[in-house]
This record gives structure tokens, C-alpha cells and sequence, in this order.
């Protein structure tokens, strides 16, 4: 009998691999865990709110009302900025479809020759000069491709991510090519609100206690009014420095055009120091192209609405790739071994069609293959 | 004759007989070129020229879509001052060259492409890693 129609509608970015959320009709796309991004929505909020709330109705009185307009501008570019980090898709590469990844076997598989049984396969690596310089491009055993330059796997959000940077989980999200420059005005905003906040603060302590005398202003209490300042001097402080130390880093990155994970690596540090391919040579035209570059589309989000989609497909909570007209239904690791029995459409003529590799099978699969 | 066949009608009826991935060139760093190289599998069903060509004007394509420019700097700047809210109501740069190749790409299925029973897919689908071609089975096409 037919297949029966799954009656649930079943949303198109449940289907995608990797270990994401996504709201709003997929165009908000994030971690699993959100907990600490919550928390700096907390602290970055509850903070300001103190501020608004118990220094600004001074401060607009006896300085100016500018300082709070100001105030309320940056805050809220530092919430847009935020949000904007965290929200988008930090240039995550979509896996590859087994026809692709199959092309690729085979293309090592061409290349590697026969592997005398017992040993392991050589590590799966291509080799390509960008800039007069070696590039090694690595195998992505997940996604199935090789990563392109610059491009690492997010083990958090279990995805490919161009251009990558790190995960941070103060954002919820991993921070690639299409969200850095989003994450770097966030620090370099929220670092100048910090000392915004902190310095009106200070200045509103010593004009209180040029009015009124220092200890008088410390036990003054409209509220809880020392409790709450002293948290919030104590988050203002460490935030401060955290934040300014941040941001220097990676001004720093950005002067070079290196990422964070290139900067962990040393990859371009110690004797490979002044070799990095990606840069400009030059401070300002590195910064041109992180921060004004082209604003890269998301291809998450157009294999979201491109990809045809059919309910009718059987459901596999093992599918690890997008199901598109060409896919066939039954997608297995056996895949040779089904594929043998019977007429398939996507089949190259007259080729074996090894079965998906993993690093631990790698060496067994040659094995079979010349047995 | 071909001219009669929509691409729909061909993805329906005709079986796939293989799949070609054109790879991304990186000599010139992480822009979104392709490599121009002629596959083998091709050899029976295009023109060398023609195949070049086309690949030429996309990785042409792309280069202006992620040009380091003034427009892009100025489109970058007025961008960050609105605290990027302007995009909620503009097209980015890189977005209106994407439909210029997606128009480009269908194009050159419906007049050159199809009629040899090739497919070229849009490689925004694939992640802007690769240019899938699909080779369709040789059946005539006549009824």
C-alpha cells in the first residue's frame, strides 16, 4: 500500500542537519543552548534599566538632557547589534547530497590508489595555493566536503561554518563570515556603553558629593539605592574591562585579517609569521574588507525556501542531508550493497559506488574494496 | 523538437544517468570562483567554448557581487548607521546580482543546456561550493 501522508505539517528547517533552532519561519537561526545568551540579555538590560531609572533624572537636571538621549541611542544600537549576531546564520555550508559526497569518494578514492590492506588510508587532504601560498583544505567527515579555506567545524552547533571565528555562547550562536562584523560592533558598542555608564555614574557620585557630602550620598536610599549602585559599579567594572580587552583583540585580528581559531592555531604566527594569504598587506584595506565588505547571503536560508520539500518522504531521524527531487529515498550506509540489487536512477555508469566513509572505517573500506 | 520540453517536464521523465560537480577555484583567494576546467564526462554533450563561457560569466558575476568597492563601502557604512535596519526594506548588493544569475543560469538551461540534456543547478543551492550538473539519459526526445 501507499506510503501515508504525514497529517503534521512538518516545518522545512526540522529537516536540516546540524544541531540549530530556528523561529519566525527560519529566518531566526541560533545554537541549542541559549541559557548564557539570556544572561547577557539580563545584564546588558537590568544594567541600563538601573542607569535610566536612578542616574539619568539627575544628570538630564544638573548637566544635560543630551545624556540620556545619548544613552538610549547607544543601548540601543548595542541591542540591534546583538540581536543581529545572534540571530543570523554565521555562514554555515550546507552538507553535501549524496551524489555530491559519492563524487568526491570516488575522487580520493582515484587519488589515493590502492592502499595495501592493514594500513590506513593517507589523511584526506587537498592541497591549493591561494597567493603563492599552500593551503591544506581538510576533509569534513560530517559534512561530507572539503572545507573550504578559512572554514572549520562548529563541534556546538555540529555545522560547517565559512569563515570561522569562534563560538560564543555570551551570543548563543557561532560567529563566521556573515555575522563578524555584527559580533565586532557589538563589543566595540557595548564596550563604549559600558564607559558611558560607568563614567556618568562616577560623575553623578561626585556631583551628589560636592552637593550634599560623600557619605550622605552613599546612605541616601530612594529604593535600595547603594545596593543597587554597587552592583551595578561591580558589573560595569568587570564588564569594562572584559569588554575593552575584547574588543582590542580583535581590532587586532581585524588589522591582520586572521580569525580567532587562525590565532589559536598559529596559523599565521611563529615561522609562518607574515605568510597569511588572506591579507592585504595593508591595516586599513583589512578592515575595509571585514567591516564594509559585500554582506554575504545566507545559503541556509535559501535552501529553505529553494529546496522542494515533500511531507510524503519517510521520515528518518538519522537523515543527515536535505531531501531534494534528486535524493532517493532510501539513503543508507550500505548504500553500494542496496544500490547492486536493482535499477537506480543516480548511479555513474560503470562505477563502484564505495559505501559513505567515516575515519574509523576508512582503512576497512579498502579493505573490502580489494578483497 | 527540444523547444516543446520545459525543464520540469524533463526532471519528471528523463532519468538521471550522472552528476558532474564543477569544484571552486581558490588560486585567487575565498572569493566565489569556479574552476573552468572541462570535465571529461561533458566531452559527448558540449562545446568546450560554450561550457567555458558559461562558467566564465558566472565566476564574472560573482566577482562584481563581491566587489570591494566604493558601493559596497558606501552601502556598508549607510548600512551600519541605521544599525543595518535599512536591509528590512533594501536588497543587499550581493542579493540582486544572485538574481541576475539565477536568471542567467535558467537562461542558459533553456537555450543551450536543455536541448542537450544537461541541468545546470544554481549554486546557491549547493552552499556556493559547487556548480551541479546533471546528465540526463539519452533517450530521443521526439514523440
Amino acid at each position: 500500500m501507499s506510503a501515508v501522508m504525514i497529517t503534521r505539517k512538518v516545518r522545512k528547517w526540522e529537516k536540516l542537519p546540524g544541531k540549530n533552532t530556528f523561529c519566525c519561519d527560519g529566518r531566526v537561526m541560533m545554537a541549542r543552548q541559549k541559557g548564557i545568551f539570556y544572561l547577557t540579555l539580563f545584564l546588558i538590560i537590568g544594567t541600563c534599566s538601573l542607569f535610566f531609572a536612578f542616574e539619568c533624572p539627575y544628570l538630564a537636571v544638573h548637566l544635560s538632557p543630551a545624556i540620556p538621549v545619548f544613552a538610549v541611542l547607544l543601548f540601543l544600537f548595542v541591542m540591534a547589534m546583538l540581536l543581529r549576531t545572534s540571530f543570523s546564520d554565521p555562514g554555515v555550508l550546507p552538507r553535501a547530497l549524496p551524489e555530491e559526497a559519492n563524487f568526491i569518494e570516488m575522487e580520493i578514492e582515484a587519488a589515493n590508489g590502492n592502499v595495501p590492506s592493514g594500513q590506513r588510508a593517507p589523511p584526506r587532504i587537498r592541497n591549493v595555493q591561494i597567493n603563492n601560498q599552500i593551503v591544506k583544505l581538510k576533509y569534513c567527515y560530517t559534512c561530507k566536503i572539503f572545507r573550504p579555506p578559512r572554514a572549520s567545524h562548529c563541534s556546538i552547533c555540529d555545522n560547517c561554518v565559512d569563515r570561522f571565528d569562534h563560538h560564543c555562547p555570551w551570543v548563543g550562536n557561532c560567529v563566521g563570515k556573515r555575522n563578524y562584523r555584527y559580533f565586532y560592533l557589538f563589543t566595540l558598542t557595548l564596550s563604549l556603553l559600558t564607559i558611558y555608564i560607568f563614567a556618568f555614574n562616577i560623575v553623578h557620585v561626585v556631583m551628589r558629593s560636592v552637593d550634599q557630602g560623600f557619605l550622605n550620598t552613599l546612605k541616601e536610599t530612594p529604593g535600595t539605592y547603594p545596593l543597587n549602585m554597587n552592583t551595578f559599579l561591580l558589573v560595569c567594572f568587570f564588564t569594562l574591562w572584559s569588554m575593552v580587552g575584547l574588543t582590542g583583540f580583535h581590532t587586532y585580528l581585524i588589522s591582520l585579517n586572521q580569525t580567532t581559531n587562525e590565532d589559536i592555531k598559529g596559523s599565521w604566527s611563529g615561522k609562518n609569521r607574515g605568510q597569511n594569504p588572506y591579507s592585504h598587506k595593508n591595516i586599513i584595506k583589512n578592515c575595509c574588507e571585514v567591516l564594509c565588505g559585500p554582506t554575504y547571503p545566507s545559503v541556509t536560508f535559501f535552501s529553505l525556501f529553494l529546496t522542494s520539500f515533500s511531507a510524503s518522504f519517510p521520515q528518518k531521524t538519522t537523515a543527515p542531508l536535505i531531501p531534494n527531487e534528486h535524493t532517493p529515498d532510501d539513503i543508507k550506509p550500505s548504500i553500494a550493497a542496496e544500490k547492486s540489487s536493482g535499477p537506480k536512477d543516480d548511479q555513474p555508469p560503470a562505477a563502484m559506488q564505495p559505501p559513505l566513509a567515516s575515519p574509523e572505517t576508512d582503512a576497512e573500506t579498502s579493505i573490502a574494496k580489494n578483497q | 523538437m527540444a523547444e516543446t520540453h520545459s525543464l520540469q517536464d524533463m526532471r519528471q521523465q528523463a532519468a538521471v544517468a550522472a552528476k558532474v560537480f564543477i569544484q571552486r577555484d581558490y588560486s585567487n583567494g575565498t572569493m566565489c570562483q569556479f574552476q573552468t576546467k572541462f570535465p571529461s564526462e561533458l566531452e559527448t554533450k558540449i562545446d568546450k567554448q560554450q561550457f567555458e563561457e558559461t562558467i566564465r560569466t558566472l565566476n564574472n558575476l560573482y566577482a562584481e557581487a563581491e566587489k570591494l568597492g566604493s558601493q559596497s563601502f558606501i552601502e556598508g557604512c549607510l548600512a551600519c548607521l541605521t544599525a543595518y535596519t535599512v536591509f528590512l526594506c533594501m536588497e543587499t548588493h550581493y542579493e540582486k546580482v544572485l538574481k541576475k544569475i539565477a536568471k542567467y543560469i535558467q537562461e542558459q538551461n533553456d537555450k543551450i543546456y536543455a536541448p542537450r540534456g544537461l541541468l545546470l543547478t544554481d549554486p546557491i543551492e549547493r552552499g556556493l561550493r559547487v556548480i551541479e550538473i546533471t546528465i540526463y539519459e539519452d533517450r530521443s526526445f521526439s514523440r
